[in-house]
């Protein structure tokens, strides 16, 4: 057991022991979840402050629905209705939010280091829901939760990682908490959208997606994020869907126990084969289920003081 | 962790089968109704003691009592105070309302975990008695808690502490800093 820190702002500066930390925890959240009471007091009294200056909706919801759990009181802010429509700066935002004594603030912002940022001018504990195409801590430590559960282990697997890498922040942080716990991960996709600078962070980049399956013993997909791309990356989603898109021809060639995962949400016969997607090897609403549970685990370990001391 | 200057035995494993056995007994003289009584441990350390307890109480009684086991650490109320403590599975194989519950701990100190798993054992129902068994009780209570069955009193300084350990070699020690 080994907690000492105060936001979780990326996975990047997060430990091997860190995150096994979190999963062991989150652990003995997701059986609280199947409790017919579902709330345990562990964040009464704390305020928590939901600052989703990105649109966002099952982030949010997991984020709420784990904050409420613990008993937190919420705040939610969005873009759509909140003083930046105003003309405020985050700065601000946060500030004012820090005259109200709230003591976590959960963000996602499209700019990158928006969280960072956000832990240099306030008090309360800041955790990144996703800044930019930099980091989405919590949704590498639910993968990692879903992998160790389902495969027992994560030290030793071949993660292939399969999609628009370039504008995932879940590919980052996935590549960085995966790698971390000593499983071997590759990236595959567009060459446009997959460049090979990604090696520097101690990961594999193929442009041959046969290859890139054929050992995977957990395929992650990832969307085509249209929303973050300034020019057309590729020549269209119909040539993606036929190059790298899963489908059953794809699916047949991988190892008989290999799981397909994907961080949602999900664009049915683009990157992913409808049928594919409600198969037994899907693990895509356990993911979802797995996020609530590390989110709460998240929030219970940074809601720790410092240092640990003797207790009976 | 600091290294005791100090450390001295003060039950070793037979003291402690003598401690469980007497324990049980007091346990099966106070409920007269068997079948209402569960055994609840608190990890870690209560749960294994429960299980042991459990073992020795359906000797007693000539049939199986359940033992479940509850973490608490949700329910403490120095969260913010310390660093995050380690949370252990709940399992609760039985319905605990109506039930008479033996909350089991190895250490009884401030009182503060024993309140917790009151707290705790709230969410799962509403139990007809709870009584506590502990093996050690070294005092310095910070809440009005009282056990009903102790194995050994062992008075203590605050800085002291004491340390269970039940499994591969059974012992008490009292460390001195």
């Amino acid at each position: 057991m080994s907690w000492n820190k105060k936001h979780l702002l990326d996975a990047e500066s997060l430990s091997a022991e860190e995150i096994l930390t979190v999963l062991d925890t989150a652990r003995a959240f997701k059986a609280v979840g199947e409790r017919a009471i579902k709330k345990v007091p562990a964040l009464r009294g704390k305020t928590v402050v939901n600052l989703f200056v990105e649109p966002s909706t099952r982030t949010r919801i997991s984020f709420e629905l784990a904050e409420q759990r613990l008993s937190a009181d919420i705040i939610n802010f969005s873009a759509e209705a909140s003083s930046f429509k105003k003309g405020e700066t985050l700065k601000d935002t946060a500030l004012n939010l820090q005259a109200l004594n709230a003591d976590f603030i959960v963000i996602r912002h499209s700019a990158s280091g928006a969280p960072h940022f956000l832990s240099r001018v306030v008090g309360a504990r800041i955790i990144n829901a996703g800044d930019g195409a930099h980091e989405h801590p919590t949704q590498a430590l639910l993968d990692a939760f879903t992998i160790r559960e389902r495969k027992g282990k994560i030290e030793g697997l071949k993660v292939t990682i399969l999609g628009d890498i370039l504008y995932s922040r879940v590919a980052r942080s996935n590549i960085w908490a995966l790698t971390r716990l000593g499983a071997s991960v590759t990236l595959c996709g567009p060459s446009t959208l997959v460049p090979k600078t990604f090696e520097k962070m101690g990961c594999r980049v193929t442009y041959n997606v046969e290859e890139a399956l054929r050992d995977a013993d957990i395929i992650h997909l990832l969307r085509i994020q249209h929303e973050r791309q300034r020019k057309t990356m590729f020549p269209g989603i119909g040539e993606y869907t036929q190059l790298f898109g899963l489908n059953k021809a794809r699916l047949a060639k991988t190892k008989p126990d290999a799981l397909i995962m994907h961080p949602g949400p999900i664009n049915r016969g683009v990157e992913i084969d409808s049928e594919i997607a409600d198969c037994d090897r899907s693990l895509i609403l356990e993911q979802v289920t797995n996020g609530l549970a590390v989110r709460m685990a998240v929030l219970f370990l940074l809601n720790g003081g410092k240092g640990p001391q003797e207790v009976a | 962790m600091n290294n005791p200057r100090e450390s001295i035995v003060i039950l070793d494993a037979a003291a402690i089968g003598r401690a469980l056995t007497r324990i049980a007994h007091e346990i099966a003289e106070r409920n007269e109704h068997s079948s209402g009584v569960v055994l609840v441990g608190i990890p870690a350390g209560g749960d294994v003691l429960a299980r042991r307890l459990g073992e020795v109480l359906s000797g007693i009684w000539k049939h199986s009592v359940p033992v479940g086991s509850l973490d608490v650490s949700m329910h403490r109320d120095d969260l913010d105070r310390r660093a995050a403590p380690q949370v252990y599975p709940t399992v609760m194989p039985f319905d605990v309302n109506g039930k008479t519950v033996v909350l089991v701990d190895d250490v009884l100190f401030i009182g503060r975990t024993t309140r917790a798993a009151m707290d705790a054992l709230n969410d799962f129902g509403r139990p007809r008695k709870i009584q506590l068994a502990v093996l050690v009780d070294r005092g310095h209570r910070e809440l009005p808690i009282k056990a009903d069955f102790v194995g050994k009193n062992v008075p203590t300084a605050a800085d002291e502490s004491i340390r269970v350990q039940i499994g591969e070699k059974d012992e008490v020690v009292l460390e001195r800093k």
